[in-house]
Order: C-alpha cells, then sequence, then structure tokens
C-alpha cells in the first residue's frame, strides 16, 4: 500500500509538470533568461508554478503536520537548520547545471517518457553525479562541516 | 510576455504541491525528486521500494498524458552532448551535496518556511539565471 500512494503522488506531480509545461526546457529557460525581461520575451510562468505549489503545500503542510501519516510510524520533517557550506556549495553547482540544459531531476526523469536521447544521458549523468556524491561521502573526505545524512531537506 | 502561460502554470504548480502534500500523509516523506532518486544509491537502504514507485509515477504520467492525446514534445536540449553530461552531473552532484532541488527545498522546504531551503533556492536560481545570461547572452549571443 505504501508503494501504491506513493506510485499515485508520483503520478500527481508528473501530470503537474506536463501540464505546466515544466517538463519543457524552452519553458524553464525562458524563465532563468532574465535578458528576456526588458525585451518583453521574460517567461514568468516558473514564478507562478511555485507559487501555487507553495500555497497548496504549505496550507496542506500547516493541516497535517501534527497527523502520524497513514502507512509510516512517523513524517520525517527535516531538522536541520543551519546555512552551511555544503548546502550552498551544492546549490550553487546544481544550479550551473540547471541552467546549462533547464532541466532539474523531476522534469529530466518525467521526460524520460519522451525516449529522447539527450534527455537519457542527462538522466543517467545525473544518477552517475549522485552516486558519485555518496561515494565521495562514503570515503571520509570530510564533507566540509556535514553533520547527519538523514537531516536531508528534500 | 508573449509565452507567459498563467492558468496551466497554477494548475500544474497546485498539483506538485498536492503530491507533496499526499506523500508527506501517506508515506511521511518530503516529495524532494533529488532525494528520493538519489536514495536508491544509499547501499543500507532498505526503502527502495517506495521510491522506484513514486519515480514509475512520474514517468508514467507523461506516458498518459500521451496516450489521451495530449502532445508532450520531445524537449529541447542543447547540441553537444559533452554540454548535456556535464550539466546532468553538476544537477546530480549538486543535488545531493546540496541536499535537495527545486521540489526539495523550491517547494517542500519554502512551504516550510526553512532557512536553509530560502538560501539553496535563492543561490541555485541565481547560478542558473548567471549561466543562462552568460550562455545566451554573452558567450553564444
Amino acid at each position: 500500500m505504501p508503494a501504491l500512494a506513493s506510485l499515485l503522488c508520483g503520478f500527481i506531480f508528473g501530470a503537474g509538470l506536463v501540464i505546466s509545461h515544466m517538463v519543457q526546457t524552452t519553458k524553464v529557460l525562458g524563465f532563468l533568461d532574465v535578458f528576456g525581461i526588458p525585451s518583453g520575451t521574460w517567461d514568468p510562468s516558473l514564478i507562478v508554478v511555485m507559487a501555487a505549489g507553495l500555497v497548496v503545500t504549505g496550507i496542506g503542510y500547516a493541516i497535517i503536520r501534527p497527523r502520524t501519516p497513514v502507512f509510516a510510524p512517523q513524517g520525517l520533517w527535516p531538522t536541520a537548520t543551519d546555512i552551511d557550506r555544503p548546502l550552498l556549495a551544492g546549490a550553487a553547482l546544481f544550479g550551473i547545471g540547471w541552467g546549462l540544459v533547464g532541466l532539474c531531476p523531476g522534469p529530466a526523469i518525467a521526460d524520460l517518457a519522451t525516449l529522447s536521447p539527450g534527455v537519457i544521458v542527462f538522466v543517467i549523468a545525473m544518477a552517475a553525479g549522485m552516486a558519485a556524491h555518496d561515494l565521495w561521502q562514503a570515503r571520509g573526505a570530510r564533507p566540509i562541516g556535514r553533520k547527519l545524512a538523514t537531516a536531508t531537506d528534500g | 510576455m508573449a509565452n507567459f502561460t498563467p492558468v496551466s502554470a497554477a494548475i500544474g504548480g497546485g498539483l506538485i504541491g498536492l503530491a507533496a502534500v499526499l506523500l508527506m500523509l501517506f508515506t511521511g516523506r518530503i516529495a524532494g525528486i533529488s532525494g528520493i532518486a538519489g536514495g536508491l544509491f544509499n547501499p543500507r537502504t532498505d526503502d527502495r521500494l517506495w521510491r522506484l514507485a513514486f519515480i514509475a509515477g512520474l514517468i508514467a504520467a507523461p506516458v498518459a498524458a500521451m496516450l489521451v492525446g495530449h502532445a508532450v514534445p520531445m524537449p529541447q536540449m542543447p547540441g553537444s552532448m559533452i554540454t548535456i553530461a556535464v550539466a546532468g552531473l553538476l544537477v546530480g552532484f549538486g543535488t545531493r551535496l546540496g541536499s535537495g532541488c527545486t521540489s526539495g527545498h523550491g517547494i517542500c522546504g519554502i512551504a516550510r518556511l526553512s532557512p536553509r531551503s530560502i538560501a539553496a533556492t535563492v543561490v541555485f536560481m541565481g547560478a542558473a539565471i548567471i549561466v543562462v545570461a552568460l550562455t545566451r547572452h554573452v558567450i553564444g549571443g
């Protein structure tokens, strides 16, 4: 049952990405290209996607926060609070990759459905990057002041 | 703003939020795609099933859209596979190092008013805006 619920949530998430056109790199890059503001070609759709997502998530989280999840002993709410170097360095690296192609992890995985060779290469490289990070951490490269891996945000 | 599509953006964004709330309600998990996918690489994990199920649903949505006649065109990708691979590596490594991506920090984290997620979102969005400005208007322009 938890897997089925998870499948449903993935499907709704993917439907949101398709309907909002966030699976299209051109839509995302059209937002990130701020030179489009003076020239009139800027596409603020991504901000609307985020705003709508934030309103629903913010209200929904506030309602369910005190409840025990249906299929889990407790909700795994992130506990980390400090803005540390791994957070900022990771976000910067991610932003560079995002800007180069216009794909972040959700749309990249959803776009596998199109069987685009470029997307397949991107997702394989993304998986390699994730695995490389874990390998690097496991090797004991002191992860610049990081504490618990369980204190992840997303 | 000829390309602005506020209605579909609001509906789609609302669905993404709904998915995030339902995932927490059912499984007690944050709907961060990089966290869900990245957790598959943890050799000690015993919770791969729900992760794989979420990812299967994520891929099934555009397939279902195509089946009901909604066009999901192939995304436009840069010509060079090297650029694509480098970008993929950066996104994979960066989201794991930074503990989240557009969904985990940008939606779920900011919805919790997490200062970490607000900071991360400002940084990755700023970095992406700078990269697009450079590639489109300085180097490629």
